[in-house]
């Protein structure tokens, strides 16, 4: 009896303790809170590209641990939306969510919660949601992509230069996620800007029907480089490919991080979107009670659009140089990566009646036409990408 | 006489309880709660410099810092309840029945199937009995083809249910494709997310109440099913002795097959109840692994429903917690799992010295000489 008496008095000291537990909670210096909400977690290069630009704009603003909130590993389901509605009730002003399947979770929190805002990355409802408090936003990335497909392509021109292959075996082997809008619209760009100093080159494309597979990425890297690619690049998010193309000794353009500890012999360069002044956009508005955009397009001008240093060891010489010149004429509107007279489809060039699904709707119909003055306007009339056109010259956009 | 002496007792010697007292129990599971909650703590300490109690503070705060998190708290324990009454007929006549899982999620796969193709054609309440209909069915079929096999052909159907919870798994995957919402998001997305048709409503403008009454419902007719009713009989003979069943006249294969349809069906109910009544959506993790912990929580509770409420509750509360402390420490999720992982082995763990005693080689013997 006595023993167990013992371990009662055990177990009502532990919840005893645990009710008492301090009350030293430091003074809130500011109420203001942000919550993000991210599908993995620092070992996904997508989401660490987000986390990393959230620590950034952190400290800018000079914000503390407590009034910066992360839920990561969330997955696109009722979990984001339990997430999210947390965040709400540990008394966050805005709620940042970084994965395209979080959206029609987010948005019934926002319904139910119109005093938070709520952001969104590469959604695509905000304009037609009609929630005030509903944000979406995104960056003209295939700008970076055009870029570093310049640089590509005069890596390419170096090794045909060097007599390592001719300039009709000139073939690049991209590695996608998913035939989506998104990764076409990047891989196309990417193309462009290859073919706009290596007129010869040609593409194929592969997909892993997955954001995020190490595996898979790795084996369709290898699998394009046996199929004769001469170099690779990639829209899917793990190191897989990079890691295959440095086995190989084949050059790789990445996406989202700097590859070079990867592949120190065979990285060029990457492009990458910083969300950093979208954060800092997103967290001054709600902070000084100013509307955040309902859609917004970062750019090459803002700063969203950037390019991770050139690892001048592989890159073809003057590469740096012709980035700097493109970089400025795309600024300007000298350029334009998707300027119609430089490529074509299904032999044609695309006139102005051209369609694209930029109001999302059940069936998917293309509504709004997007070509004018010579170029098509992609992330203008939304800022997620809508390209969805098969460019002459790139092979597996469709997988049967 | 001197040889018995030589022969030395074991350092530790374990032997079987007789049936312990229900205090008894109680106390070794509260203890056993007690130091998961300690080694969780020492667990924070080590990987931050969080101040251990302050672990618990959070682990109350998450589960009842404020009025939503309450009802959250209540759903949750509702559905691992109910989950947990799903799987106790099957396992209280010994049918080991590992594909609650796989039956809940097919219930929550065809309650999605009716909310798609059925919500913009039949007015909501039509609509959300139609979901009820065939998630039980559902339900029912998934659990009783295990059944059939084993009263045919006396296959195992430990390995039979459990493969069937892969099918489903698959067959889950298979029509997110057709469903995906937007198109490559690869999700359903929310579905009728504004006419909220086949949703179930909110009693009392709170959206989980119908889900909590519902399962309050099945609780206590499945404690009057299983205690009082004639079925409930034959499934406990079944479940001691198949041999004796036979003698006094059950029809063994019908009492397995009657038992398992109804398994089937409260699985299939809680799909419905999980895509219905709160995701509005389906993913192939809509049940989230809760068809396992309810092997768990049956297993726990002796399949007594109304102690099983009480152990959902608990692992429900536990589970909260550790999510709570992953986020305000800004810890990345997979730390609650770890806690979570823990709090199980304790709980799991303590069943053990509820049935067996641990006896130390005793001094006070040798001295008797």
């Amino acid at each position: 009896m006595k023993k167990i008496l013992a371990l009662l008095l055990a177990v009502v000291m532990v919840f005893a303790l645990a009710a008492c537990g301090g009350n030293n909670n430091d003074e809130a210096k500011d109420d203001f809170k942000v919550g993000f909400i991210f599908l993995h977690d620092e070992n996904s290069t997508y989401d660490k590209n987000f986390m990393d630009a959230a620590a950034a704009v952190q400290k800018e603003l000079g914000l503390t641990d407590e009034q910066v909130l992360y839920k990561s590993n969330i997955p696109e389901s009722n979990e984001c939306y339990e997430a999210a509605l947390e965040l709400v009730d540990a008394g966050c002003d805005v709620i940042f969510g970084d994965s395209f399947g979080f959206e029609s979770h987010l948005l019934k929190a926002a319904k139910e919660h119109p005093e938070v805002q709520f952001c969104h990355a590469t959604g695509t409802n905000a304009k037609t949601a009609g929630l005030a408090n509903y944000h979406n936003a995104f960056a003209s990335i295939y700008e970076g992509r055009y870029l570093a497909g310049i640089a590509a392509g005069m890596k390419l021109n170096e090794m045909i230069k060097e007599g390592k292959f001719t300039a009709e075996e000139a073939k690049m082997g991209y590695v996608g996620a998913f035939p989506y809008a998104e990764v076409i619209s990047g891989f196309s760009s990417f193309y462009l800007g290859a073919k706009s100093v290596c007129p010869t080159v040609t593409m194929e494309v592969k997909y892993t029907n997955s954001w995020f597979d190490i595996a898979a990425e790795k084996e369709a890297a290898q699998a394009l480089i046996q199929s004769g690619c001469k170099l690779i690049s990639q829209h899917a998010d793990s190191e897989g490919a990079p890691k295959a193309c440095e086995e190989k000794g084949i050059p790789n353009i990445a996406y989202n991080i700097n590859t070079s500890s990867i592949g120190p012999n065979t990285a060029i360069i990457s492009s990458k979107i910083s969300w950093e002044p979208y954060m800092k956009l997103m967290i001054e508005s709600v902070m000084n009670g100013k509307e955040i955009p309902v859609d917004y397009t970062g750019t090459l001008a803002t700063g969203s659009v950037q390019l991770t240093e050139l690892n001048e060891k592989v890159a073809a010489e003057g590469t740096q140089a012709a980035l700097d010149a493109a970089a400025e004429k795309l600024k300007n509107g000298e350029i334009h990566v998707f300027d119609t007279s430089t490529f074509t489809v299904g032999g044609k060039t695309l006139d102005e009646n051209t369609l694209a699904d930029v109001i999302p709707d059940a069936n998917y119909e293309a509504d709004t036409k997007v070509v004018s003055d010579g170029y098509y306007h992609e992330s203008e009339y939304r800022s997620a990408p809508y390209f969805f056109v098969v460019i002459d010259g790139i092979t597996g956009v469709i997988p049967e | 006489m001197n040889n018995v002496k030589k022969r030395k007792d074991p350092l530790i010697r374990i032997s079987k309880r007789d049936v312990p007292v229900w205090w008894k129990s109680l106390i070794i599971r509260v203890v056993a709660v007690a130091f998961a909650l300690v080694a969780c703590a020492g667990l924070i300490v080590i990987i931050s410099d969080y101040n251990p109690l302050d672990v618990f503070k959070t682990m109350i705060e998450g589960n009842f810092g404020t009025e939503r998190k309450i009802w959250n708290l209540l759903q949750n324990t509702a559905l691992l309840l109910c989950i947990s009454l799903a799987v106790t007929p099957a396992f209280k006549m010994k049918f080991w029945n590992l594909g609650a899982e796989g039956q809940a999620l097919i219930g929550a796969l065809s309650t999605a199937a009716c909310m798609i193709y059925l919500g913009d054609k039949l007015p909501s309440p039509v609509l959300i009995l139609v979901m009820l209909v065939v998630s039980i069915l559902s339900g029912m079929i998934w659990a009783v083809l295990p059944a059939i096999f084993k009263a045919k052909f006396n296959t195992n159907e430990s390995l039979f249910t459990l493969m069937m919870n892969y099918v489903a798994t698959q067959l889950v995957l298979y029509c997110i494709t057709f469903w995906e919402n937007p198109k490559g998001s690869n999700t359903v997305g929310i579905i009728n997310f504004d006419s909220e048709s086949g949703w179930l409503p909110a009693l009392f403008d709170q959206k989980y109440l119908l889900n909590i009454l519902i399962v309050t419902v099945i609780t206590v007719i499945m404690y009057i099913y299983l205690k009082y009713s004639k079925h409930g009989y034959e499934i406990s003979v079944v479940g001691e002795s198949e041999n004796t069943a036979r003698y006094i006249g059950i029809n063994v294969k019908k009492v397995i097959i009657r038992t398992v349809l109804v398994s089937g069906a409260v699985c299939g109910i809680t799909g419905f109840l999980l895509v219905s009544g709160t995701h509005h959506t389906i993913t192939a993790d809509t049940v989230g692994g809760q068809g396992f912990t309810a092997i768990m929580v049956s297993w726990l509770a002796k399949f007594n429903p109304f102690v099983m409420a009480g152990v959902s509750f608990l692992i429900t509360f536990l589970e909260r917690g550790a999510g709570e402390i992953a986020t305000i420490l800004r810890l990345n999720q997979s730390v609650a799992a770890i806690m979570q992982g823990i709090i199980l082995f304790f709980i799991i763990g303590s069943d053990f010295f509820i049935n067996y005693k641990i006896n130390f080689r005793s001094s006070k013997k040798e001295g008797h000489k």
